[in-house]
């Protein structure tokens, strides 16, 4: 169990900078997801905390005890690999047990023929055996244990890693997209796992993913990267409805968020396509993007219209793809009853509550608004 | 199905050319076999016959066993091929790892003089290295037979290219799990690795265990001749050769290889593909 703090961590390779400076406390017995676009520096961050890369400047602290210039299993946490990187010429019980012998036995004890002769390596050997038959229980590959990886498939290969790290009961587990190579449907089963796991084991889950959909199911927190800095950090519901940048907001949700161009007026108002929102804000007058949610777009009333120029429906929802009229702008909205969905090419009038819109800046930076109407009806009351 | 396939000219033409090249590779051998069993008054006669008409194999042999300690020469190729062959592992395995798999200054320069390493031919190093074993006492033994093979840059290079295809995370999960880098070098990229140090072992005896050069340089020493030496030495030492129990001492010579290739054809033929080497 343990809380990882991470503070002005900066890499670079080759004078690139893939780290620029990031901060950030993960908490004990916590599941934080650490997602962003491929590139953006994820699996470097993990490498980083793992200590398998060397910063080039900023602190590492686990349980508040700086780690820099400790050796990877002197950190005491484990890994999942996103290609699980089992020893291929060791059988499942072999490779769970590999970080028990390094631990347990001495260095003379793990010679070859030598060490099995030696007094206390066959105690120390059952022991062994019985923590990872342990694990292969709790892990359902009991009968797996004498197979080589290269006769697993690939979600039994994923379980023994998994096995692999938990045995040496680490500080914390580290999991670079440890289900980005299985198919979609085992995929959905080893996410329940996994949190399942993270439920029972109460350990600290740092879990890399570039899938949204498993961040948002199964972690306590998600931060969010992009380019090399960590840009918000926060439980799923909040990253998603309360995106601090627009490219949380885009990032967040699929489909994505559609965004529109806008204006803030003077009085602070917000117009959008030539309507006036009722909406304000303290930002100076000048453009803005305006940002609503699929799922927030009501069709059929509002001052909007569109043409429908695409249709996708998945059976329980719809999507509808709108092309706005009088202007190139496409919007997707999300329909929940597929059974009255618009005809294409047919022209549909369409709106959005005002507490569906986040408005942000030129810079993509989120400004806050004030929703105006209840506020009007509020203050005479004051009054 | 009443028209066979023609065969085409070119087939043929392709394999006639195999068959004739195989031939004339085959011709010595075959000459060496037909020799160790024939009789003396056989070999010199001027007719050219390769069944011998009365078979003294058994009797070239025991001459051969009879005239010279084989079994002595047979046991030092033994004892040096194989150290030669460990000790490159044990140098080339660790180079190899950190040429493909740790980040240091000058790693490529490094790697670029293994390369260039490959270029020299031995025989261009012979006297310096000569000198060297004669100033360090070690001429006619088997240290002088050994230690100038033990680091291979062909080992290297080769091992090096093998590791690069070892997947960066296996060596990382090894780091996690509290493996040390000597260790990942023997528990993890050895057993990966395993195609390639046979393919590489394999190169390596066939080239010493053949050598004639560098023992017939630094030995004096009768006891210490490995097995070319040993059949040079039925040349030499006669007065007038004696081609039958020679030629049957080659067979004897060369006999280890030809079973240790026909029992490792498969691994052979991997480690050729493997290399790209012929
Ligand atoms: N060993 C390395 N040498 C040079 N550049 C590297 C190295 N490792 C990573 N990089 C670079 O650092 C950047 C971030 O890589 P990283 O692997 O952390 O991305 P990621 O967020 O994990 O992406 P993905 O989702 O595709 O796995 C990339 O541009 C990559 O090219
Ligand atoms: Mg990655």
């Amino acid at each position: 169990m343990a809380q990882i703090e991470l503070s002005a961590i900066r890499k670079s390779f080759d004078g690139t900078d893939v780290l620029k400076g990031i901060d950030f406390r993960i908490e004990d017995g916590e599941f934080i997801s650490l997602v962003g676009p491929s590139g953006c520096g994820k699996s470097t961050l993990l490498r980083v905390i793992a200590g398998l890369e060397p910063q080039n400047s900023g602190e590492v602290r686990i349980d508040g005890r700086p780690v820099d210039g400790i050796r990877p299993s002197a950190r005491n946490l484990a890994m999942v690999f996103q290609s699980y990187a089992l020893y291929p010429h060791l059988n499942t019980f072999d490779n769970i047990a590999v970080p028990l012998r390094m631990r347990r036995l001495s260095a003379i004890e793990r010679l070859p023929l030598l060490g099995a002769v030696l007094p206390g390596r066959r105690a120390k050997e059952r022991h062994i055996r019985n923590d990872v038959e342990a694990i292969a229980e709790q892990l359902d590959i009991a009968p797996l244990l004498r197979r080589k990886p290269g006769q697993l498939s690939g979600g039994q290969r994923q379980r023994v890693a998994v096995g692999r790290a938990m045995v040496r009961e680490p500080r914390a587990f580290l999991f670079d997209e440890p289900l980005s190579n299985l198919d979609a449907k085992l995929r959905v089963h080893m996410r329940a796992e996994l949190a399942e796991l993270h439920r029972r084991l109460k350990a600290t889950f740092v879990y890399v993913t570039h899938d949204q959909a498993e961040a948002m199911t199964m972690s306590s927190r998600i931060a969010v990267m992009m380019d090399g800095e960590l840009i918000q950090a926060g439980t799923p519901a909040e990253i998603y409805n309360d995106p601090e940048d627009i490219r949380v907001a885009e990032f967040i949700g699929s489909p994505k968020i559609n965004i529109l161009p806008g204006r803030i007026r003077k009085d602070g108002g917000v117009d959008v396509l030539g309507t006036a929102l009722k909406l304000s804000c303290r930002a100076a007058a000048g453009d803005c993007r305006v940002g609503v949610r699929p799922e927030r777009i009501d069709l059929g009333a509002g001052p909007f219209s569109g043409t429908v120029v695409h249709l996708e429906n998945l059976g329980a929802e719809a999507f509808v793809h709108l092309a706005i009229e009088g202007s190139g702008l496409r919007l997707i909205a999300r329909l929940a009853d597929v059974r009255h969905l618009p005809g294409m090419a047919s022209s549909v009038t369409f709106g959005f509550a005002p507490d569906a819109v986040r408005i942000f800046d030129p810079a993509g930076k989120r400004i806050e608004l004030k929703v105006e109407q209840p506020e009007r009806v509020r203050e005479p009351a004051h009054v | 199905m009443s028209n066979a396939h023609p065969i085409p000219f070119r087939a043929i033409l392709r394999h006639v050319l195999l068959i004739a090249g195989a031939a004339i590779m085959l011709a010595p051998f075959i000459w060496m076999i037909s020799t160790a069993s024939k009789p003396q008054t056989e070999i010199f006669s001027s007719e050219l016959h390769l069944i011998p008409h009365q078979f003294a194999l058994a009797e070239n042999l025991r001459e051969a066993f009879a005239k010279a300690n084989l079994l002595r020469f047979l046991l030092n190729g033994v004892i040096v091929t194989v150290s030669i062959f460990l000790l490159q592992v044990m140098v080339a395995l660790p180079a190899a790892y950190a040429l493909a798999k740790l980040r240091f200054l000058g790693r490529e320069t490094m790697f670029a003089l293994v390369l260039f390493g490959i270029l020299i031919p031995p025989q261009a190093t012979a006297v310096p290295v000569f000198l060297l074993l004669h100033k360090a006492g070690l001429l006619d033994s088997y240290a002088a037979l050994v230690l100038p093979f033990t680091i291979s840059v062909f080992g290297i290079f080769l091992m090096r290219q093998f590791f690069k295809t070892v997947p960066d995370d296996l060596v990382d999960a090894a780091r996690m799990d509290g493996i040390s880098e000597f260790g990942i070098v023997w528990r993890v990229m050895l057993p990966a690795a395993i195609p390639a140090v046979t393919a590489f072992g394999i190169f390596s005896v066939v080239a010493h265990w053949n050598d004639y050069f560098w023992p017939l340089i630094v030995l004096n020493s009768e006891h210490l001749r490995t097995p070319p030496l040993a059949v040079a030495h039925f040349r030499n030492n006669e007065a007038g050769t004696s081609y039958g129990p020679l030629m049957a001492a080659a067979m004897v010579i060369i006999a280890p290889l030809v079973i240790a290739f026909l029992f490792a054809q498969r691994r052979f033929i991997e480690g050729i593909t493997l290399t790209g080497i012929k």
